[in-house]
């Protein structure tokens, strides 16, 4: 009772403090974030006293740190206090017709060889009887539910399963792992909770494409997914269509555990707005994403593309903790005019016998810096580990950067680290050689690109590396020629 | 069917062809002979359409057409084909995905829908056999790690798949041996059907024992200073070039 006081009497100093007044029925928390804001998100979404509790701490601890500045790109500083932290996930105003839709965002629609249907719910057109997004959804959710399989918002899950989210939220990205980590601890928005209980195998990619309230959530998407002994699951991210946003900056954490024989790939198409041509405008991309093998005999697979934003800064990582565990990452990274890239992987062997396994195609054009940040680590006790990292990069043009940074730290003296390396340019000759077999320029090189990164599409769902192929082209186009 | 006159080109400031007068009518095959460095393949390369090369003279009739004001892949798609003297390798891509992107690209031109996949693998195997190449070949990265003697078999086999009506063989048959020049040839010669012609780059006559020329020319210096029937070939191969310099008046050291 005491306590519930003293947090009331907190609210209303620093209501004063702030001259604002915490009202539960606004649709926006004004700029800047401070314990109230943190507050006001919590009760937003009617979160119980452990949720608020845990975003509080996370506060705390991100006002002691300090915004990173190792990776390889630079940006004007973000002002934390300039930030608005929530407000509500609003309907997108509804079009009564795809002529309403920006002419530039449909002609890259078609070239994606998106389907109407689906370029209307993409940009907002009331969808007609046929196909409704949220009844296909409904319909997965029953029959996942079926199976046990627990597939909802966070939002949701804290609500309906706060076991599971006190077990494992924050276990595998700590709080204060890092700077954007604790951000998004304090202020995340929504984000998917995925669970998938012993010995299931999940019979479908599970995709927010076919989760109801995806859209909104972008800023501080909060992922974690748990697969129990023996599962097996595909996860899918993003989108292939150009997805624009009012927010600047973009702190998502993923966390995904996988326990004794458990399997999760993640696949994730990233295509946030990169800004014009001058490098204008743009997304900040700071995401934290980490697995953790905690199973003997477990697998993680990262598989990206990341096409979009100005800046990106994102690591999928794998800590290999049981025996016999196996961690992938499989990236193309493409930048172009302005963009910076700064990505990679961190493997890191706890367990014996476990193995890792990183493919990374970086490719650039215009002026855009493209690196890759590698981390391989064996402990001391991780007997027989085995690494492979190869680290390809294609230039188009000669005003672009690609950078590589591969950190190796090894303790123990049976394990075996590979890394190669490989840089290369379109060679103009390759281009006229395809002109002269009918192909034009533009056909031309995003062939040579999807060779270049085959083994990493290759990785991707099906029906996801048709579209993430010709995403790769639209990235580049106009680059050469 | 290709009517080249007075054609000039250069690059880098430097004058490469300085005056060539070709005419190819349908279905004849013309040798072009000539020392290294005389502008052969410079010659195929701004038929061709290759960039580097700044024309600055002269007028090439294909077809009907203005050959210079069409774009390279234009050109291809018009029906001329260069067997390229050092093909490029593509990782990645392969043979088989690349020829048929290419023939699609072809037909989309030429306002037809892409070639089904049941008919674009029966005319594969038709053409595999035709210039016996294999498949393991086709299913690898265009040209990477392929041998001298493969890639230009997998030029070959390009041109059997996109049928053009003119085909430019810039040194084919180097770096082939006995039998892959025997089958490259016959390749080319089942692919004579009357209309079809050919302009042959080459440095040896053997290759005129199997793809017999109506004629052929010797290029020197950026001109075509002599023009014959095929034994103008044996004359070159027994004499070499010294006799075309006497000709000119060039003086020849012993
Ligand atoms: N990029 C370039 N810059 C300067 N000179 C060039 C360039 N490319 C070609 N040349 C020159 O143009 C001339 C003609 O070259 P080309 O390749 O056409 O000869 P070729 O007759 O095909 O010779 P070969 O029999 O050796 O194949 C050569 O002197 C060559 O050095
Ligand atoms: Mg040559």
């Amino acid at each position: 009772m005491s306590e519930m006081l003293t947090t009331l009497e907190q609210t209303a100093l620093s209501e004063y403090k702030y001259g604002w007044v915490t009202n539960i029925e606004a649709d926006e928390a004004p700029p800047g974030l401070s314990e109230d804001i943190v507050r006001f998100i919590s009760a937003k979404k009617n979160e119980p006293e452990w949720m608020l509790e845990w975003r509080l701490k996370a506060f705390r601890q991100w006002q002691k740190m300090e915004v990173p500045r190792w990776s390889n790109v630079s940006y004007p500083d973000v002002d934390f206090q300039a930030i608005k932290y929530y407000s509500a996930p609003k309907q997108k105003k509804v079009l009564n017709s795809l002529d309403e839709v920006d002419p530039e965002l449909r002609a890259t629609f078609e070239k994606l060889g998106i389907s109407l249907d689906e370029q209307k719910r993409l940009s907002g057109v009331a969808v007609d009887a046929v196909i409704d997004s949220v009844s296909v959804a409904t319909t997965f959710k029953t029959q996942l539910a079926e199976m046990g399989i627990i597939f909802c918002s966070m939002s949701e899950a804290i609500q309906e399963h706060p076991e599971l989210i006190k077990k494992w939220l924050g276990s595998v990205v700590p709080v204060t792992d890092n700077f954007y980590s604790a951000l998004n601890s304090a202020v995340f928005s929504d984000g998917s909770f995925c669970y998938i209980p012993k010995g299931v195998k999940c019979p479908m990619e599970l995709s927010t494409y076919f989760r109801i309230n995806a859209a909104g959530t972008g800023q501080f998407e909060r992922t974690l997914i748990v697969a129990e002994e023996g599962s097996y699951v595909s996860y899918l991210e993003g989108c292939t269509a150009p997805q624009r946003d009012e927010n600047q900056l973009h702190a998502a954490v993923v966390e995904i555990v996988a326990l004794d024989n458990a399997e999760v790939k993640y696949s994730t198409v990233q295509n946030w707005y990169p800004g014009d041509k001058e490098g204008k405008g743009g997304i900040y991309n700071f995401v934290t994403k980490r697995g953790i093998c905690s199973g003997i005999n477990s697998k993680i697979s990262w598989t990206q593309v990341e096409t979009g934003s100005a800046v990106t800064w994102k690591y999928p990582s794998v800590i290999l903790k049981g025996d016999n565990s196996v961690g992938e990452f499989y990236s193309v990274a493409v930048t172009n005019n302005h963009q910076q890239a700064d990505t990679g992987t961190k493997m890191i062997h706890l367990g014996k016998n476990t193995k890792s396994r990183i493919v990374s195609k970086g490719i650039s054009a215009g002026f855009s810096h493209n690196s890759y940040r590698g981390l391989v680590k064996v402990a001391p006790n991780a007997v027989n580990a085995r690494n492979f990292s190869q680290c390809d990069s294609l230039l188009l043009g000669d005003k672009c950067g690609a950078h590589t940074f591969p950190y190796i730290e090894v303790k123990n003296n049976t394990a075996q680290v590979e890394h190669e390396a490989t840089t290369s340019k379109i060679g103009e000759d390759q281009i006229f050689y395809c002109n002269q077999r009918g192909l034009d320029t533009e056909t031309a090189v995003a062939l040579i690109i999807n060779g270049f990164a085959k083994e990493v599409m290759n990785q991707l769902p099906m029906e996801f590396a048709v579209e993430a192929q010709k995403l790769l082209a639209i990235s580049l186009e106009g680059s050469v020629g | 069917m290709l009517s080249i006159k007075n054609l000039q080109a250069r690059i880098e400031e430097k004058e490469i062809l300085k005056g060539i007068n070709l005419d190819i009518k349908p279905g004849e095959v013309h040798a072009i002979m000539g020392p290294n460095g005389s502008g052969k393949s410079t010659l195929a390369s701004v038929l061709a359409g290759r960039s580097d090369y700044e024309v600055t003279g002269g007028e090439v009739e294909f077809n009907g057409k203005d050959l210079l004001e069409l774009s390279p892949e234009d050109r291809s798609r018009e029906g001329l084909f260069l067997a390229f003297q050092y093909p490029i390798e593509i990782p990645g891509v392969s043979t088989t995905n690349f020829i048929k992107t290419a023939v699609n690209e072809v037909r989309k031109y030429k306002g037809q829908d892409p070639m089904d996949a049941v008919e674009f693998l029966k005319k594969m195997k038709e053409k595999m056999k035709l210039v016996e190449i294999d498949q393991s070949l086709l299913t690898r990265s265009l040209n990477e790690g392929f041998s001298g003697g493969e890639k230009k078999r997998n030029e070959i086999f390009q041109m059997a798949m996109l049928e053009p009506s003119l085909a430019i063989l810039d040194e084919t048959d180097s770096g082939l041996d006995i039998d892959a020049l025997r089958i490259v040839a016959e390749g080319v010669n089942k692919l004579r059907d009357g209309n079809r012609s050919f302009l042959v780059i080459t440095h040896y006559q053997r290759l005129l024992d199997y793809i017999v020329p109506d004629y052929v020319h010797v290029l020197y210096k950026g001109k075509i200073v002599k023009s014959g029937g095929k034994e103008l070939a044996l004359e070159l191969e027994e004499k070499g070039y010294d006799f075309i310099k006497e000709e000119l008046g060039e003086s020849v050291e012993a």
